[in-house]
């Protein structure tokens, strides 16, 4: 294999919009020849958009990518791959019930008719000699781990001569252990000059370990870059979550009575593999207080909504309602008034071919006077509860009988907070109930949710969005790996310790 | 709102649209067969539906046929497709049977009741098997319930060959017959048995429950969206497991009434695939039990046509069949054309 350096790739100032959203403004990246160069950023920053632009998925509104200091336009991924450009997805793309030889093989932009299996054998059993690392071609992926996986994703890059392998958050579904080995290998190859590697990440600790340069983005924009030598751990967190507290609290009663609604004890949660992603969340929220867990997503914070919510059994552990142990049936979350305000909320509490009435109804209609004796449905007067809800609610179109898939998301949300939200609420567990709305829409929600706490409900707040829980929550959490790493007040809140904390640097 | 009206229009216009669709396909059939179609379609509407005793041929027909539908139509509201009627309706009748050779000297209405109620049970307890598996152990309860249809004959022609076999059912291995006295006799003034009345009754109580009660109401989440009846602290797997036990019920009270109405005994003639007609019976009338009722009797009148066409066209005994596939086929690819021709309201502005 003949080796000239991989080529010098350079963003510049580039600018993406998704109709009157601007994802992506005047960002830089430079990925030297030979680097191991880290995108940092939360999110919802644009790291994966960026990431896009340059693999040809987007086409930018604006600037310019550079390889070797050549404007290059990049009309898709196979196109990327003609300039050596190569992606490693956070999901695996591998055929599980074929070989690793076979995963190898069909991933060839170009195959013959007929597969000459020896020669193609041949051929990458010599490719995978002059590896830093091997795995074995005639193993079934499915057999292998997840680590060894990872390997068979960026052997199959390597294989198609990339030169630039960029890497979506390439340790998330590794363990520790298999991530230090993985990205250890790729550093290897970059110090051999064999290689750049640009990858994006949350994990700060994993940036100091492996990556040479630097470049943060922070809601869309450049915030910083430079070579990871020459800063410190906290400058790279600050740059992530920003420096000064943005989001304005807002206005609140003091009326906490410090009296413990929900107490989870030691939860311990299974994902749908069996991995066990919360391990043993210890959580009081007390009357009229909201409490908001801050994180990456995938650190279990959906696993514990669900728990919450009964749509995932606990593997271990206790929930406490009101001193009671809690169990999510049917007739303890009316009694505890226990309810929740899920995210995607079409897909997680609506059924989209009913009709907004009856959606509205999913709390009430086994009781009167939407259900005559307990059993017999008044259509009527589930029409007419409806029509109240709709118009103190605003919702849009006005009509009961509109299957709920044929509204917005901001009126779908809309239709579930008048469903969870207007009659008393003692417990609410709310979950990125914003994701996706408009500015309007969210402000709206967020007021819903400040008021049911000054009302006295106890809410439980998970967002993604580091400044939506400044803005409404009393005391702020952050889930890291399955646990909760930190605990602050929102007025005391030290932005860079909650990002340090939020990207498992605790030290 | 324009879509209210679509929302209605739609299906009929699909499924009307799809009938005429088989009927273009069956007449090519026929033709190819080297029969007039029109003259075919002739003698089968005269067949079905010309006289009073063909009118009473297809009502006979028809009854079975809206009870086996139920056996796919209720478990479809919580979003199951189960196939497993015909196993229901051998379980019922085998069971009924049983029961009434089990006591020999009591009253017909007693001998009835128990028929009734131990069919009922059988065929109950064979769709949960289906429903269970699929809820507590995620096994697909289409492939399930279509073996344990399998099963339910194997179990049937055993017990009738051995344990339970009358021994003067020389060449047709039969139980033993249940009593001229026990059977379930006709609708005053009719050729027509009370299975008929059971099937409609059925379909109207079935309807009533899935549409205007709490239950029904429940169930539609739960087939609806699991997640959200998970929300709503709906308990997903009891809903499952009853509605279920009410389809089977209803294929139960089929075999039950084949035997107390027709046959006198359990033999091999409860497998005449009512429970496989009563699947396209349920996917035509897209799982509604009211529409299921005209469906079975326009399916009911189909099948009776197969002894004129046979005699008038010399077309073979299984045209019929032929004919009932086409349509089964040309149903399920129409299930694909939902939402195409109806124009839902832009989603509104936040």
């Amino acid at each position: 294999m003949t080796t000239p350096v991989p080529p010098d790739l350079e963003a510049r100032g580039v600018t993406k919009r998704f109709g009157p959203l601007t994802a992506l403004k005047d960002v830089h990246l430079h990925l030297r020849s030979g680097r191991f160069h880290a995108l940092l950023g939360e999110n919802g920053a644009g790291k994966s958009t960026l990431v896009k632009c340059i693999m040809g998925y987007y086409r930018p509104d604006g600037g310019e990518i550079l390889l070797d200091r050549q404007p290059v336009t990049i009309r898709s991924p196979r196109d990327a791959q003609t300039f050596g450009i190569g992606m490693v997805y956070q999901q695996f793309t591998l055929i599980p019930n074929m070989t690793v030889l076979e995963n190898l093989v069909i991933s060839k932009a170009r195959l013959n008719p007929v597969i000459n299996w020896k020669e193609e054998q041949d051929q990458l059993t010599q490719f995978m000699a002059q590896m830093p690392f091997q795995v074995p071609l005639t193993a079934l992926v499915s057999s292998l781990a997840a680590g060894e996986k990872q390997k068979v994703e960026i052997l199959k890059q390597l294989a198609l001569r990339n030169r630039i392998l960029i890497l979506d958050e390439p340790t998330s579904v590794l363990t520790p252990h298999e991530a230090d080995e993985v990205l250890g290998h790729l550093r290897a190859m970059t110090l051999a000059q064999q290689l750049s590697v640009l990858i994006i990440t949350h994990k700060l600790r994993e940036v100091a370990a492996f990556a040479d340069e630097v470049t943060v983005l922070r809601k869309g924009q450049f915030a910083g870059s430079g070579k990871v030598s020459e800063m410190k751990i906290s400058q790279m967190a600050e740059m992530m979550v920003g420096s000064e507290i943005t989001a304005k609290p807002k206005q609140r009663i003091e009326n906490s009575t410090k009296t413990p609604k929900l107490l989870l004890r030691n939860i311990r949660v299974n994902d749908d593999i069996g991995v066990e992603v919360v391990r043993g969340v210890h959580l009081t929220i007390h009357e009229g207080e909201i409490v908001g867990v801050a994180g990456v997503s995938g650190n279990g914070q959906r696993e514990l909504v669900e728990v919450l919510a009964g749509q995932r059994p606990a593997t271990g552990g206790t929930i406490h309602v009101h001193d009671e142990l809690y169990q999510p049936t049917r007739d303890n979350i009316l009694r505890h008034k226990m309810f929740c305000l899920p995210e995607e909320p079409l897909q997680n509490t609506c059924v989209g071919r009913m009709s907004v009435a009856e959606n509205l109804a999913f709390r009430n209609f086994d009781m009167e006077p939407h259900a005559v004796g307990g059993w017999l449905m008044n259509r009527p007067a589930l029409r007419r509860s409806a029509h109240g809800l709709i118009e103190r609610y605003n919702i849009k179109p006005p009509y009961p009988d509109t299957p709920i898939q044929s509204l917005s998301g901001g009126n779908v949300q809309r239709a579930v907070l008048a469903r969870e939200l207007s009659a008393e609420v003692n417990i609410l567990v709310v979950a990125n109930p914003c994701f996706g709305l408009d500015f309007l829409a969210t402000e709206e929600i967020r007021l819903q949710i400040v008021a049911a706490r000054n009302r006295g409900t106890a809410v439980l707040l998970v967002s993604e969005d580091l400044d939506e829980i400044l803005e409404l929550a009393d005391r702020v959490v952050v889930m890291f790996n399955g646990q909760l790493v930190y605990e602050t007040t929102s007025s005391g809140a030290d932005l860079a310790l909650i990002g340090r904390h939020m990207t498992g640097h605790s030290t | 709102m324009p879509h209210t009206l679509n929302k209605a229009l739609e299906p009929f216009l699909i499924i009307v649209g799809s009938l005429s669709v088989s009927m273009v396909l069956f007449g090519a059939f026929v033709a190819a067969a080297g029969a007039n179609p029109f003259e075919v379609y002739q003698t089968m509407y005269r067949a079905a539906f010309g006289t009073s005793f063909s009118w009473q041929n297809t009502l006979i027909r028809a009854a079975p046929l809206m009870l086996t539908a139920l056996c796919t139509a209720l478990p479809g509201y919580l979003g199951l497709i189960i196939i497993g009627g015909e196993g229901a309706v051998v379980m019922g009748g085998l069971f009924a049977a049983i029961a009434a050779l089990t006591i020999p000297d009591a009253s017909p209405m007693v001998v009835l009741t128990t028929m009734a109620l131990a069919g009922m049970a059988a065929g109950a307890i064979w769709l949960a098997i289906g429903g269970a598996l699929r809820h507590y152990r995620a096994v697909n309860e289409t492939i399930s319930s279509l073996l344990l249809n399998y099963i339910a004959i194997a179990l049937l022609n055993h017990l009738v060959t051995s344990t339970f076999r009358d021994p003067e059912s020389l060449n047709h291995p039969s139980t033993h017959h249940i009593g001229e006295a026990n059977m379930i006799g006709l609708i005053p003034g009719t050729d027509l048995h009370w299975g008929l009345v059971f099937g409609i009754v059925a379909c109207i109580l079935s309807w009533f429950l899935m549409h205007h009660t709490v239950f029904g109401f429940s169930s539609q989440i739960a087939g609806g969206n699991v997640r959200a009846a998970q929300i709503a602290g709906l308990p997903v797997g009891r809903l499952i497991l009853i509605v279920c036990c009410v389809a089977g019920a209803a294929g139960g009270l089929a075999g039950m009434v084949e035997v107390a109405a027709i046959h006198g005994r359990a033999n091999d003639t409860l497998n005449a695939n009512y429970g496989y007609a009563g699947i396209l019976v349920a996917f035509v009338a897209r799982n509604n039990p009211l529409a299921i009722i005209p469906v079975a009797v326009l399916l009911g009148g189909i099948r009776a046509s197969s002894g004129l066409l046979q005699r008038v066209h010399e077309l073979p005994d299984a045209t019929v069949l032929v004919m009932q596939g086409i349509i089964f086929l040309v149903i399920l690819f129409s299930e694909t054309l939902y939402g195409r021709f109806s124009r839902m309201p832009k989603q509104g502005a936040v």
